[in-house]
């Protein structure tokens, strides 16, 4: 059972989509109790499997007992564990929320979602590009029918511009995967590493194929001049869908970080391919960002935008490929991330109480949410940075780890600036949401917020206080996964073997 | 025969990016169509291009790179499920909004 371990997390939410398809005539209740059950699965599989590669070794699986580079593996560890513990928590609570009523305004929604979350466990868990490819298209076929859920022009709109964008996508990425195999004859990240350092390959076309390969990841992270999609889809999403594509982004920051790390950086052909122009372009993501949040009517416009410039916080990491700096990296994506899920969920229950005017930042009607005030105060204080969040804390780290890079003053003067502009932003619409209100409006009836919902956001707005608190084990543990990141002869070792350095390979034309 | 394939590529691919950036919807989805073919084209060269050789390796005998095509068929296959779904999602924004146009507005 252990040596099956990694597949888990990929097996157990492909089950439930199956599972609820077969049930389908059995009404929600049923596709919704598989659902929740294969989510409660994952969480304990993903802790699991962190709690296995925190042993130090890296966990390969051979799909089909084929061994690498010749069939497919997946490879866990620290990092892809964490990642998967990520994806299981927040799509549980986006889960939770769904079940009050999203579910049923179109169908097959839990199916998506589950098959959603076998393509996001699968490309952390991968090791070979191929089938990062492949479970790329599984999540983003799944993101497509589920940004379209629940109907609506502004919905089928958002879709059309971001299907197309990842169809295009996929084509730059298949032409980087076959030029890379045209180029080394691998697909194996492990090998690809190898390959990279051997003597005698085309240099200009494994640069150019490594550039391509990084392009595509900059698109789903949302880097500049690739980033004009994400607040209009992720705005026009459902709520519960808007949360768990918080961690799409995330995907393509991951996939950066570690073909950076694992591929590019130990070899000299490329190991400067990152620098001079993704910090840089980071950084005007956050700047964009923040502007973006400054301008936004909506309360799910801000929360959008505030994604936004965390996915160019993040991004600004992988060019220094260093473990310090990767460890609070890691740290920083894991508040982020659930803090822009809490955002989403929020904006919705917010809406559902100002009656016709939803969250758009006008005087509405009066309502009285102490919680919901509460959660959206915690919630706001940390995605702006304030002491004592876990926002604040990431931060921190952040800037403590670059203090001594070369652009410090650069990074510490844009994170700084936009850090204000958000915590202006978000006063700005908190205090016309909750205090600004417009007497002679009648009040709405209440809505029927259910306890599910409730729950779902309170669990996404806990980790706000949870992250703080335990903030040693956890920058520990993202410490211990940034430093095996960082060191690929293990990774390599352990996907390839020790006994078997040199493959015999075809020479080619 | 490497210049041919090459002059398709290109071809397919120019033609697909110009009709990508048509502002409406149908000739969107020719320009994805054309630029997955080229795509296709593209990752089966990328085995190296042999005449007369089957993709199995047999003792003696010529044989061709069997992994492009086996990438070039699942490349294929989401190609096609994905260029279904973005023709749903067209026709869908049509009967919303009565426009082909990629940025069509509520029907009034």
């Amino acid at each position: 059972m252990i040596q099956h371990a990694a597949i888990l997390p990929i097996l157990i939410p492909f089950a439930a989509a199956l599972l609820q398809l077969a049930a389908k005539g059995y009404g929600f209740a049923v596709q919704r109790a598989i659902g929740l059950l294969g989510a409660l699965l994952g969480i304990f599989a993903a802790i699991w499997l962190v709690q296995l590669a925190d042993a130090g070794s890296v966990l390969v699986y051979a799909l089909g007992n084929w061994p690498a580079p010749f069939g497919i593996v997946l490879a866990v560890d620290r990092l892809a564990a964490l990642m998967v513990l990520l994806t299981a928590l927040l799509s549980g609570a986006a889960l939770l929320y769904a079940t009050a009523g999203f579910d049923e305004r179109g169908r097959h929604f839990h199916p998506l979602f589950q098959l959603q979350l076998v393509g996001l466990q699968g490309a952390f868990l991968t090791g070979d590009l191929f089938n990062l490819f492949v479970f790329f298209e599984v999540m983003l076929l799944a993101s497509y029918a589920l940004l379209a859920h629940g109907g609506g022009l502004a919905r089928t709109r958002a879709g059309l511009a971001y299907v197309a964008l990842n169809l295009a996508g996929s084509a730059l990425f298949l032409i980087a995967l076959g030029l890379l195999y045209g180029t080394l004859g691998t697909l194996n990240l492990a090998d690809v590493a190898l390959r990279l350092q051997a003597p005698g390959i085309d240099i200009a076309l494994a640069r150019l194929a490594c550039m391509l390969l990084i392009a595509v990841f900059a698109l789903k992270a949302a880097l500049l001049p690739l980033s004009f999609w994400l607040p209009h889809a992720y705005a026009a999403a459902g709520a519960p869908v808007a949360a768990l594509f918080v961690i799409m982004t995330k995907v393509g920051i991951v996939a950066i970080l570690r073909v950076q790390a694992i591929a590019l950086a130990p070899a000299t052909a490329t190991a400067d391919l990152l620098d001079n122009w993704l910090a840089p372009l980071a950084l005007a993501t956050v700047l964009f960002a923040a502007a973006g949040a400054f301008a936004a009517t909506r309360l799910r416009d801000l929360a959008a935008w505030l994604m936004l410039g965390s996915a160019g916080t993040l991004l600004v990491v992988p060019a220094f490929a260093q473990s310090t700096v990767t460890a609070a990296a890691l740290y920083y994506l894991l508040q982020s991330t659930f803090v822009a899920a809490a955002l989403f969920l929020l904006a919705e229950l917010i809406a559902a109480r100002r009656g016709a005017i939803a969250d758009d930042f006008q005087n509405g009607p009066a309502f009285h949410a102490p919680w919901l005030a509460l959660a959206f105060l915690l919630a706001a204080a940390s995605a702006a940075g304030l002491p004592p969040f876990s926002g604040f804390l990431g931060k921190l780290m952040l800037l403590t780890a670059l203090r001594d890079s070369g652009s410090a003053a650069a990074i510490w003067f844009v994170l700084l600036v936009s850090g204000l502009l958000v915590m202006l932003a978000l006063a700005r619409s908190g205090s016309r949401l909750f205090w600004a209100r417009k007497p002679d409006l009648p009040s709405p009836a209440a809505p029927a917020v259910s306890g599910r919902q409730t729950a779902a956001t309170l669990l996404l707005v806990a980790p706000v206080i949870l992250l703080a608190l335990f903030a040693r084990p956890v920058a520990d543990y993202a410490a211990r996964a940034a430093a095996q990141l960082h060191d690929p002869q293990a990774y390599i070792a352990a996907v390839l073997g020790t006994h078997n350095p040199e493959i015999k390979r075809e020479t080619r034309p | 025969m490497e210049a041919l394939l090459a002059t398709a590529i290109a071809i397919l691919t120019a033609c697909g990016i110009f009709l990508m950036l048509r502002p409406r919807t149908f000739s969107l989805v020719l320009g994805l169509t054309l630029l997955s073919y080229a795509v296709n084209l593209f990752l089966f060269a990328s085995g190296r291009l042999r005449m007369d050789a089957p993709p199995l390796i047999r003792e003696g005998a010529a044989y061709t790179d069997p992994l492009p095509q086996a990438l070039v068929l699942t490349a294929i296959v989401i190609g096609f499920g994905m260029t279904a779904y973005l023709v749903m999602l067209a026709l869908r924004a049509l009967s919303e909004s009565g426009d082909d146009s990629v940025d069509a507005k509520e029907k009034t």
